[in-house]
């Protein structure tokens, strides 16, 4: 007998606090795998991801984000007012109905509204709490406020990207934004085991900070046991050369090529024509190479310039070299394997006309993603989530409505 | 969350066996940083990521690869040849007793070796497969090779990283594959859920493409909604829709700090704060003291405003060390942070309090090495590095003997034929 394939999460429910980048987007999995999810956001103090651009025709609206939109399908959002007194009866509901709680304030914030963990194990004993913020609920600069921008900073990456000539250019925008929601959900998926197996549930605390740290740790142990601190150096890399980004045909075009062994030497200098500053002397073994990396570059950068990023790209890869076309959003939105992998798609949205989502990165084989829903509009499902989920009783529903609770 | 030690961990029921290379060993480290029983299985000899620097006092060892330290915390290690049909065969003895096999080959080298998932789960219906690759298992990049240059150029990452007048520029120190690493990681938990649910195994596909694709932020966004392509700024940040550009890394004293005046009711009290800050030390902002902060918008601003803001601001900066800036904005709610090296982390007392740097001995170099401890803090479960990566084939004895039940003899058997010890020439 065949089983009907389940949907992985199916009947896992998440009370979604979270706003800006990290929660979010760790949520989505939730999501996009089969969880009910029921964001509950406020009018009042919206998700700053609401509020920033771009907007579709510079249009500016709480509905009609992209930034937020693309990081929010598949979820239900109810409007709830939390600082309003009445919140709580809410809230409890929720709390009784969900398996996990997920939030991303500064912490502290859940205290004030009777929402830390502490609260509400005494309502639901084996509830998962999932905490996101910048370093911890814990320590003397918990309550440092920051975000993405300078996280990425204080979590090393910042200094350690760009040319050894100049101050740094820094990794591209909130970069532990999207290094922290690997862990949120590596964290909430461990603890539903953990509680499928013991019956308790936990609180969940994660400092992206921390998380950003664990991908530089070889770089962190050449400081704890060497003394080094590692610095810029532009594209060069200790065990291949070439190894660059070089400017191809056209405009702001660029194809990175990285070449490691002695074959794959031979392969790029079949495929560049082998011309004959590729059998001089300078340039005869890996050891020469690196030694004279300046000179290849700008020789390997003279055939480069001849052609697209996409021939070389194409070129190189058939000959075993690895390449690959530095893309633009115009080429990544294209490319033909992100496609293949259904990484963006795009929804029919009623105040975007349509919002291009991202899906979440991994694909199961036996356990496909849900079908896709468009993210939700402020406050869209508060009756629904209140009534259906909830079983909240008209009359109070309806008294919460008229109370300015659902705002 | 206290710091006693809890009896069982979150992932203390699973075995994982962990053939890959440097784009997957993250994953297995996570899953034993959380309690799982991971082993290493390396070619006799030992895996060729550890020939990856950097390296212990800079020696050049395979014993002494940071690298490999970093990535294998919490593993056991055995090694096994699994190109011949008898390794095979052991190693699909191993697989009985596994709930994971995590795995980094060129998509279709395991199939060839009959330990593709359709082999694998004749053995193991409930086993999990889980592979990282450069582009995935399928698709028309699939058999594409690649690098952390290129992982990152076509991710769409790189394009954006740099200054303005130069090329694209990757991080220096390599992370792409860490975040196909942590993908797989999280992969190989959402299929543990499920097969817990339903009793089946599954594959789990991983791309290094892929994972680190959403690093790129709302350079999408920016396409989708305007058809605008976002340029890569250097130390700055720039508005596409308006061309306004504003500065988020700037000099300090003895290094950079990050920080820009964050728009809107969620960057006001930073702002304020600042400006009050820069204000006390004598320079002249008091033309943005009275600035209604919550409706602050860098679209809503000429760029001789911005500059007019930014000149204050870069000199009171320029006047201070990063751990005076540092110091200041936690305490006066400023978000600001330093561009942090490996020194100002270790030296970092919010890292100390919360207890993140772990000790590991290492007796054979006579050393005590610090590290970054497991990724989170959980209040019921102890998350926490236990043990410093494997030698090569350290585990050989107790894992070959003790568990699967080979005798002193036979092992000395598989050794001679190359399948547990390479043969010495």
């Amino acid at each position: 007998m065949i089983a009907q394939t389940k949907k992985l999460f199916e009947g896992v429910r998440i009370f979604d606090l979270t706003w800006t980048g990290v929660g979010p987007t760790a949520i989505k999995y939730f999501a996009e795998y089969g969880a009910q999810v029921v964001k509950v956001e406020s009018s009042l103090r919206p998700d700053p991801l609401r509020t920033l651009p771009p907007f579709v025709d510079n249009k500016v609206g709480l509905d009609r984000s992209q930034t937020y939109g693309r990081k929010n399908n598949n979820k239900l959002s109810l409007a709830l007012n939390l600082n309003h007194p009445r919140a709580k009866e809410v809230t409890r509901r929720l709390i009784e109905w969900a398996d996990v709680i997920a939030e991303a304030f500064a912490p502290g914030a859940m205290k004030r509204w009777g929402l830390n963990y502490e609260e509400v194990v005494k309502i639901k004993p084996d509830i998962i709490m999932m905490s996101t913020s910048m370093q911890g609920q814990t320590g003397p600069a918990s309550s440092h406020p920051g975000y993405g921008y300078p996280l990425t900073s204080l979590s090393g990456f910042t200094y350690i990207t760009g040319w050894p000539d100049r101050p740094p250019a820094g990794a591209f925008g909130p970069f532990t934004d999207f290094i922290a929601p690997l862990y949120c959900v590596v964290a909430v998926v461990s603890a539903l085991d953990y509680k499928r197996r013991t019956g308790k549930g936990q609180h969940l605390d994660i400092s992206q900070y921390e998380c950003g740290l664990q991908f530089l740790s070889p770089m962190i142990l050449d400081y704890t046991v060497n003394g080094r601190e590692f610095q810029r150096r532009g594209n060069r890399s200790d065990c291949a050369a070439p190894h660059g980004v070089y400017r191809c045909l056209g405009d702001d075009r660029w194809c990175a090529i990285a070449v490691f062994t002695e074959e794959e030497w031979h392969s790029f200098c079949k495929v560049i024509g082998n011309p004959k500053w590729c059998k001089e002397h300078r340039f005869a073994t890996l050891k020469d190479r690196l030694k004279n990396a300046g000179e290849l570059d700008k020789l390997v950068e003279t055939w480069t310039v001849e052609h697209t990023a996409e021939e070389i790209m194409a070129l190189m890869q058939a000959a075993g070299v690895a390449a690959g076309v530095v893309e633009n959003s115009e080429d990544f939105v294209n490319d033909p394997q992100l496609k293949h992998y259904g990484a963006f798609f795009t929804v029919p949205h009623p105040e975007m006309g349509t919002c291009t989502c991202q899906a979440s990165t991994v694909r199961l084989t036996k356990t496909p993603k849900v079908e896709p829903i468009r993210p939700p509009l402020l406050g869209e499902h508060t009756e629904l989530v209140c009534k259906k989920f909830l079983g909240m009783p008209e009359e109070q529903y309806v008294s919460l409505l008229l109370g300015n609770v659902f705002t | 969350m206290d710091s006693e030690q809890k009896s069982e961990r979150m992932l203390s029921p699973y075995r994982v066996l962990d053939l890959a290379d440097e784009k997957g060993l993250l994953c297995g480290k996570i899953l034993g940083d959380l309690g799982a029983d991971v082993i290493k299985v390396e070619k006799p000899g030992g895996d060729p990521t550890r020939n990856i620097g950097p390296f212990y006092k800079d020696i050049r060892d395979p014993e002494k690869s940071l690298y490999w330290f970093a990535f294998n915390t919490s593993k056991r290690g055995i090694t096994l040849n699994i190109k011949k049909p008898e390794g095979q065969g052991i190693f699909k003895k191993l697989v009985e007793k596994a709930d994971v096999v995590i795995e980094s080959f060129s998509p279709g080298y395991m199939d060839k070796l009959g330990l593709g998932y359709s082999g694998l789960s004749k053995m193991n219906p409930r086993i999990i497969l889980t592979s990282v690759s450069p582009f995935g298992q399928e698709g028309p990049y699939r058999d594409y090779k690649t690098s952390d240059l290129v992982s990152t150029a076509l991710s769409g990452v790189l394009y954006i990283t740099g200054d303005a007048d130069r090329p694209p520029v990757r991080i220096s120190f390599p992370v792409a594959y860490q975040f196909a690493g942590a993908e797989a990681a999280l992969g190989t938990l959402m299929a543990l859920y499920y097969r817990n649910i339903t009793g089946e195994g599954q594959q789990v596909d991983t791309s290094t493409q892929w994972s680190m694709n959403p690093a790129q932020y709302d350079v999408i966004g920016w396409w989708a909604a305007l058809k605008k392509i976002y340029k890569r700024q250097g130390p700055f940040l720039i508005r596409p829709n308006t061309g306004i550009i504003f500065r988020q890394h700037w000099p300090c004293k003895d290094g950079y700090v990050t920080f820009y005046y964050f728009g809107g009711p969620t960057g006001a009290a930073s702002n304020r704060a600042l400006v009050q800050w820069i204000g006390e030390e004598g320079f002249d902002v008091a033309f943005m003291k009275d600035r209604d902060w919550p409706k602050f918008d860098y679209a809503l601003i000429s760029q001789e405003e911005v500059n007019r803001m930014e000149k204050p601001t870069a000199e009171f900066f320029k006047s201070h060390t990063k751990k005076e800036l540092l110091a200041g904005a936690t305490k006066r709610g400023v978000m600001l942070y330093p561009a942090a090296t490996p020194k100002d982390m270790l030296e970092s007392e919010q890292l100390a309090f919360r207890k993140y740097w772990a000790k590991l001995e290492h007796p054979e170099l006579g050393a005590e090495i610090t590290y970054p401890d497991a990724c989170f803090k959980a209040s019921e479960t102890t998350c926490t590095i236990r043990r410093r990566a494997p030698l090569i084939g350290e585990h050989n004895e107790e894992i070959y003997q003790k568990e699967l039940g080979f005798s002193a003899k036979e092992l000395v058997a598989l050794k001679k034929r190359g399948i547990i010890y390479r043969i010495k020439k």
